[in-house]
């Protein structure tokens, strides 16, 4: 599927706009994890890597892609896992007390 | 026909990232926010990988084992090294997009494909994607600790990076308008991995927050530019939430320093140690666990300042403990968090989460400091700059003008610290000399364990 140049601008342009206005009612609290949230939501670029390893058409394009597909599991799986992990300790309630 | 339902999965998943998004905005929400993206991500890989282009999962299976064979681990370290994490994670992601960039300008070589455009965007990303990956690299070993965490400066710094990063983007334009010019290209991907050092090498450990939140920016607009080059819409869209995030970021850093953005990113913040040194020598009042115990116990109202130095000592579990055997007497404790206290954004809140300590007592700087004149004792922890009265009171200081926590209005302040040595920004700090501050010389995990003894009855009055 073919994409011009101007489409992509759009989506971009839309995207920045969406994503300032929503990031910026992120709480304080969480910046954190939403920056290791955000990270791994860029890991998207896995799809990328994915064409090329995959597509195989010589042996430079499918190491280099293969590399690629390595980096960016490794932030998609420790980007999740982590901000999953951080999140499950905010909590609201107080302990009861002793 | 599959690729329409590629392309339909695609757009699904970029509305579940949105959303996502939207979820991190409350902590009684964001759990749904992971599981939304962890969504999207699984229907856009599986959108990927039913598309017929794709003739073999050899290579894919193995990088994808080992990549999670990494990423477990990665995800498992203890939370004071979430900096260091953040940083490598922003490298990975910036060395994905410059690998990207390279297989395909190689691959579009040698089919006499490398059209303008597309050599433009794969300049672009390459460069972007290059300079993520050395800098965030560095940043990662800063953040650990690995190289010093003072600026590293020479003379004439900015104008050698400045000229690197010309030469690199100029050869790009020429590549552009003569792709056929493929000596050029390793030039460039070499320029740029110098440029990702030298970007961070004059930054001090003080502005890693803002530093960080820019890497986060670099790694999301080289995922904008990768989707330039593959033509995807979903990679745009993604790339652009992360680059706005990052940038948004930024842009509270720099606002919770008073520091411009070309400041931080130029001034090296913190090479030069304090100007002039006192003439006289200030002495200050030292106290010990049993006094700390009796302030504490005795005051209203409590509120805890934690900086760096609670995370440097993994003082967060014993700070629990105070404030449960303070909560016990019926002392109303608060922590005021300052917006950069810690190695990057919300670093300290996740600290105090994971120590159990429920969210609603975590205060923003705005809120607390209203307060400060009624509080009883503000028990600071490992906070140094972010405490300094000479922001709000001396012109030359060089934080004049950065927001702090009034720490000082407090009717008494208690000061853990490992020694007089000043923070990172090389600045003395009067508050350490006041009237009403007792200071409190230890590791700040072992002060606080003393203090918690004495509360708990072993050895009080």
């Amino acid at each position: 599927m073919k994409l011009d140049l101007l489409t992509a601008l759009f989506v971009f342009m839309l995207a920045t706009f969406l994503g300032m206005d929503i990031i910026r009612r992120v709480s304080r609290l969480l910046h954190t994890p939403l920056m290791s949230l955000t990270n791994a939501i860029s890991s998207i670029a896995v799809v990328g890597a994915l064409m090329l390893a995959g597509e195989a058409p010589d042996r430079l394009t499918t190491w280099l892609g293969a590399l690629a597909v390595f980096a960016s599991t490794t932030n998609l799986v420790s980007g999740y896992l982590i901000t999953d992990r951080m999140l499950r300790m905010f909590k609201r309630r107080e302990a009861p007390k002793s | 026909m599959t690729g329409t339902v590629t392309e339909t999965l695609y757009l699904i998943a970029a509305g579940l990232f949105i959303l996502a998004l939207r979820w991190m905005s409350r902590p009684d929400t964001a759990r749904r926010a992971v599981a939304a993206a962890v969504t999207g991500m699984l229907l856009a890989v599986g959108g990927t990988l039913i598309s017929p282009e794709i003739v073999t999962y050899k290579w894919i299976a193995l990088a994808a084992v080992a990549g999670i064979a990494l990423g477990v681990p990665l995800a498992r370290v203890p939370l004071t090294a979430v900096p260091e994490r953040t940083g490598l994670s922003q490298a990975f992601g910036g060395m994905a997009a410059g690998l990207v960039g390279v297989a395909k300008y190689y691959l579009w070589l040698a089919d006499g494909q490398l059209t303008h455009f597309r050599m433009a965007v794969v300049a672009g990303e390459v460069i972007l994607g290059c300079l993520t990956a050395t800098g965030g690299l560095l940043a990662s070993a800063k953040l650990a600790e690995w190289m010093t965490t003072r600026p590293i400066t020479y003379r004439g710094q900015n104008i050698v990076s400045f000229v690197l990063l010309v030469v690199a983007a100029g050869l790009g334009v020429w590549l552009t308008i003569d792709p056929t010019q493929s000596w050029a290209f390793p030039i460039v991907v070499g320029l740029a991995l110098v440029f990702g050092v030298l970007l961070i090498l004059p930054i001090g450990g003080a502005d890693m927050p803002t530093v960080i939140s820019f890497l986060n920016s670099y790694a999301g607009l080289s995922a904008v530019a990768m989707g330039f080059v593959l033509e995807s819409k979903l990679l745009i869209a993604a790339g652009a939430l992360d680059g706005s995030s990052g940038f948004v970021l930024s842009i509270i850093m720099c606002k919770a320093m008073n520091r411009s953005v070309t400041n931080v990113l130029f001034g090296a913040f913190g090479s030069v140690q304090a100007v002039a040194k006192r003439a006289e020598e200030r002495t200050v009042k030292s106290a010990t666990a049993v006094d700390a115990a009796e302030l504490l116990s005795n005051a209203d109202s409590v509120v805890i300042i934690p900086g760096y130095g609670m995370a440097v000592a993994q003082a967060q579990h014993r700070v629990r403990d105070l404030y449960d055997q303070l909560a016990k007497r019926g002392v109303d404790v608060k922590f005021a968090v300052h917006p950069v206290a810690g190695r990057m954004p919300g670093h300290m809140n996740v600290l105090l989460a994971e120590a159990d300590i429920p969210y609603d007592r975590l205060v923003e700087m705005d809120d607390i400091n209203p307060e400060m004149p009624h509080v009883g004792v503000a028990l600071i922890i490992g906070a140094n700059d972010v405490v300094n009265p000479a922001a709000r009171t001396d012109e030359k200081s060089p934080i004049y003008g950065m927001p702090i926590i009034d720490a000082d209005k407090a009717q008494t302040v208690i000061a853990i610290k490992r020694s007089m040595n000043p923070g990172f920004a090389g600045i003395e700090n009067d508050l350490y000399y006041a009237d009403n501050t007792l200071m409190l010389f230890g590791d700040a995990k072992a002060v606080i364990g003393d203090v918690v003894k004495q509360l708990s009855g072993e050895g009080a009055a």
